[in-house]
C-alpha cells in the first residue's frame, strides 16, 4: 500500500515538472536525432528559405549600397513592366508552349515503351533492350546540344539527307519553327526510356495467373493490355502528370540556353533564359527577380490546380 | 503457365518487335556516329561521311584533345567536384532521412513539409545568386557544392528506406546498451549500404553531367569543370585556348574545331557510358524506391 503511494508521488511530481523541464529531457534523450537532421535543416533554410525572404527583392528598387533589406519599395512596379513589355506575350507563350507540348508529346511515350517492353518474354533480351533505352540518359545536357548541333548542322548528316532529296539544307538551329520540335524530340530521344523504368517495374509485378486466365477467356493482346496492364499503371502515371504537369513552367534552362542562337530567339527565348539574361548578364537583379517570382507563383498555382483536377479524376471515371 | 496467343496476338508481337528494334536503332545509331566520327579525318567524314576503311581513319581528335590543358583541367575539376559534392550530399541527406524516419522525432511532419516545400517553391535564379555573392562563396568550389547540397528526393529516397529496418533491430541494441548515435552507426548504416550507393551514384552523375551552376558562380576558367569546357568547344564553337595556334589558315581552323568536337563527346561521356552497365541495377532500384513513397 505505502509503495504504490510512493510511486503516485513519484508518477505526479514527474508530470507537475515545467514544459520546459520536460522539453529538455526529451532533447537530452532524443538529441542525436536533431543533430542529424541539424545540417539539412540549416543547409535549407539559408540556401533555400532565405532566397525565398530575398524575393522581397521583387518589390523594390535594389540598390547594391543599401542592400536588399534598405532599399526603397516600389509594389508592384517590375511587374507591371513585365507585363507591359513588348517581349511579354511572346517569352510567356514560349514558355507555355514548350512545356506544354512538351508534356503532351513526352508523356506517352515511356508509357507505351514500358507496355512493348513488358511483351518480351525471354528476360535476357528484355535486359539488354533496357540497357540500350536507358543509356541516354547519362549524356549531359552539353553533349546532347552539341550533338544537335553537329547532326542538324547545314553540312551535317541529316542535311546531307534532306538536301539529296530537296536540293537545299534546312537550317534546323536558326529557324524559329524548328526549335519547339527539335527540344522535344531531342528530349524524349534522351529520356523516355529511362522515365519507362518506373512502369516497367510495375508492370512486372502483374500476376502471370491473370493474363493467362483472360487468355482462356478469349481476351486478346490488346484487351489484355487495356484491362490487365493499364489498370496496375494508372495510379503511378496519375502521379507522373501531375509532377510534370506541376513543373510546367520550370522547364530546363539549360537546353534552352544551350540551343539559343540569335536567329531563333523567337521561339527560344522562355522565362528561365530571359531571367539569366536581365538578372545576371545585364545585372537588372530587381526586374529579373520580379520576373522569376511570377513564373513560381504560376508555377505552383498550376501544380495545385492539375493535382485537384487529377485526384477528381482519379476518383470518379479515371484517367482515360 | 503460358498465355494462349491468338494470330491476332503474335501478329502484334511481330510488330512489337519491329518497334522496339527501330526504338533501339534511333537510340544507337546516333551514338556509334559519334564514336565512328571521333575516329575519323574530318576531311573524309565533311565530304563523303562515314566510312570504314582504316585509310579515312585518324586519331588526331584524340591527340588534340588530351593535350588540350583546359580539357584535362576541366576532367580533373570534374572528378573532384563530383565526388566532393556526392559525399557531402549524400551525408546530409542520409543522416536528416534517418532522423526524420524515426518516431521520437517531434515535429518530424513540420521538418518534411519544410523541406518538401522547397521542391516546388523557391526563392529564384536572382536571390539565390545575391545570397551566394553576400557569402563570399562566388568564384570557390564552394559554390558548386554547398548550395545544392541538400536533396529533398535524396532525403525521401532514404526516409522510405530508413523506415523499412526493422524496429526490432534498434530495440535489442537499445537493450544492450547501445546509444543512439551508435545504434546509428554500427547496426544501421552498415545495412544501408546500397542505398547510399545508389544515391552517391546518382549525385555524382548529376554533377558530372551539370554546368549551371559553375556557369553563373565560378568566373575563373581554371576552376571550369568538364561541361563548361565542352560547352566552348561544341556549342561557342570555340576550341580552347593553347590548342591552335593564330597562324593556322581559317580551314585548317574549321576542320580541327570538328575533329575535336566529336572526340570531345567520346571522352567526357565514355566515363559514364562504360560504367553504367555495371550499375544499372543499382540506378533502376534508385528509381523504384523513390516510387514506393
Amino acid at each position: 500500500m505505502e509503495n504504490t503511494v510512493k510511486v503516485d508521488q513519484r508518477a505526479a511530481v514527474l508530470k507537475r515538472r515545467s514544459p520546459v523541464g520536460r522539453m529538455l529531457d526529451f532533447l537530452k534523450k532524443n538529441y542525436f536525432l536533431y543533430i542529424l537532421l541539424a545540417p539539412a535543416l540549416i543547409l535549407t533554410l539559408i540556401f533555400k528559405y532565405v532566397p525565398m525572404y530575398g524575393a522581397i527583392i521583387a518589390f523594390k528598387d535594389f540598390s547594391p549600397i543599401k542592400g536588399i533589406m534598405g532599399s526603397d519599395w516600389v509594389g508592384l512596379k517590375h511587374f507591371e513592366k513585365f507585363l507591359n513589355s513588348p517581349n511579354f506575350d511572346v517569352i510567356f507563350m514560349n514558355t507555355l508552349k514548350l512545356s506544354f507540348f512538351g508534356l503532351i508529346f513526352s508523356f506517352p511515350v515511356p508509357i507505351l515503351l514500358a507496355l512493348m517492353l513488358n511483351q518480351i518474354r525471354k528476360t535476357s533480351v528484355k535486359k539488354n533492350v533496357q540497357l540500350f533505352l536507358y543509356a541516354p540518359n547519362f549524356i549531359s545536357v552539353v553533349v546532347i546540344v552539341g550533338m544537335l548541333f553537329i547532326f542538324l548542322s547545314p553540312t551535317g548528316p541529316i542535311n546531307q539527307i534532306v538536301s539529296g532529296i530537296t536540293g537545299k539544307p534546312l537550317m534546323f538551329m536558326s529557324e524559329p519553327e524548328y526549335f519547339r520540335w527539335i527540344y522535344i524530340l531531342s528530349d524524349i530521344w534522351q529520356a523516355a526510356g529511362w522515365s519507362s523504368i518506373i512502369y516497367v517495374a510495375a508492370l512486372a509485378g502483374v500476376d502471370p495467373e491473370l493474363h493467362h486466365a483472360a487468355s482462356l477467356d478469349g481476351a486478346n493482346l490488346l484487351q489484355r493490355i487495356r484491362n490487365i496492364d493499364l489498370p496496375t499503371i494508372r495510379p503511378i502515371m496519375a502521379i507522373v502528370f501531375i509532377l510534370a504537369a506541376g513543373g510546367i513552367m520550370s522547364i530546363g534552362f539549360e537546353k534552352a540556353y544551350l540551343m539559343q542562337t540569335s536567329m531563333n530567339l523567337p521561339a527560344s527565348e522562355i522565362i528561365a533564359t530571359y531571367v539569366y539574361k536581365v538578372g545576371l548578364q545585364s545585372g537588372d537583379y530587381a526586374y529579373s527577380a520580379a520576373v522569376g517570382l511570377f513564373n513560381s507563383v504560376i508555377n505552383v498555382v498550376l501544380l495545385l490546380t492539375v493535382n485537384f483536377i487529377v485526384k477528381k479524376l482519379n476518383e470518379g471515371e479515371g484517367l482515360y | 503457365m503460358a498465355v494462349k496467343h491468338s494470330r491476332f496476338d503474335r501478329f502484334l508481337l511481330s510488330i512489337n518487335v519491329i518497334f522496339l528494334t527501330l526504338a533501339v536503332l534511333i537510340v544507337v545509331v546516333p551514338l556509334v556516329y559519334i564514336v565512328v566520327a571521333s575516329f575519323m579525318d574530318p576531311t573524309v567524314l565533311l565530304n563523303k561521311g562515314l566510312s570504314f576503311r582504316i585509310s579515312d581513319w585518324s586519331l588526331e581528335g584524340y591527340q588534340k584533345i588530351l593535350s588540350n590543358p583546359a580539357m584535362l583541367r576541366g576532367f580533373g575539376n570534374s572528378v573532384f567536384y563530383s565526388a566532393a559534392f556526392a559525399i557531402v550530399t549524400v551525408m546530409v541527406s542520409v543522416c536528416a532521412g534517418y532522423a526524420l524516419s524515426d518516431q521520437r522525432l517531434a515535429g518530424r511532419h513540420f521538418f518534411m513539409t519544410l523541406f518538401i516545400i522547397t521542391m516546388f517553391f523557391g526563392g529564384g535564379l536572382i536571390p539565390t545568386y545575391l545570397l551566394v555573392r553576400q557569402l563570399g562563396m562566388l568564384n570557390t568550389v564552394w559554390a558548386v557544392i554547398i548550395p545544392g547540397a541538400v536533396n529533398v528526393w535524396n532525403i525521401i529516397l532514404s526516409r522510405t528506406f530508413f523506415k523499412g529496418v526493422p524496429k526490432e533491430l534498434k530495440e535489442a541494441a537499445n537493450v544492450d546498451g547501445a546509444s543512439d548515435a551508435g545504434i546509428f552507426f554500427r547496426i544501421v548504416l552498415p545495412l544501408s549500404k546500397p542505398i547510399i550507393f545508389v544515391l552517391a551514384l546518382y549525385a555524382f552523375v548529376g554533377q558530372w553531367n551539370s554546368f549551371f551552376d559553375a556557369m553563373i558562380y565560378l568566373e575563373d576558367s581554371k576552376l571550369h569543370p568538364l561541361q563548361l569546357v565542352l560547352r566552348s568547344i561544341l556549342i561557342q564553337n570555340q576550341a580552347a585556348p593553347g590548342m591552335i595556334s593564330d597562324q593556322l589558315a581559317m580551314n585548317e581552323l574549321k576542320r580541327l574545331s570538328e575533329m575535336i568536337k566529336y572526340s570531345a563527346i567520346v571522352i567526357s561521356s565514355l566515363p559514364l557510358l562504360v560504367m553504367y552497365p555495371f550499375f544499372q541495377k543499382y540506378f533502376e532500384k534508385g528509381v523504384m524506391v523513390g516510387s514506393l513513397k
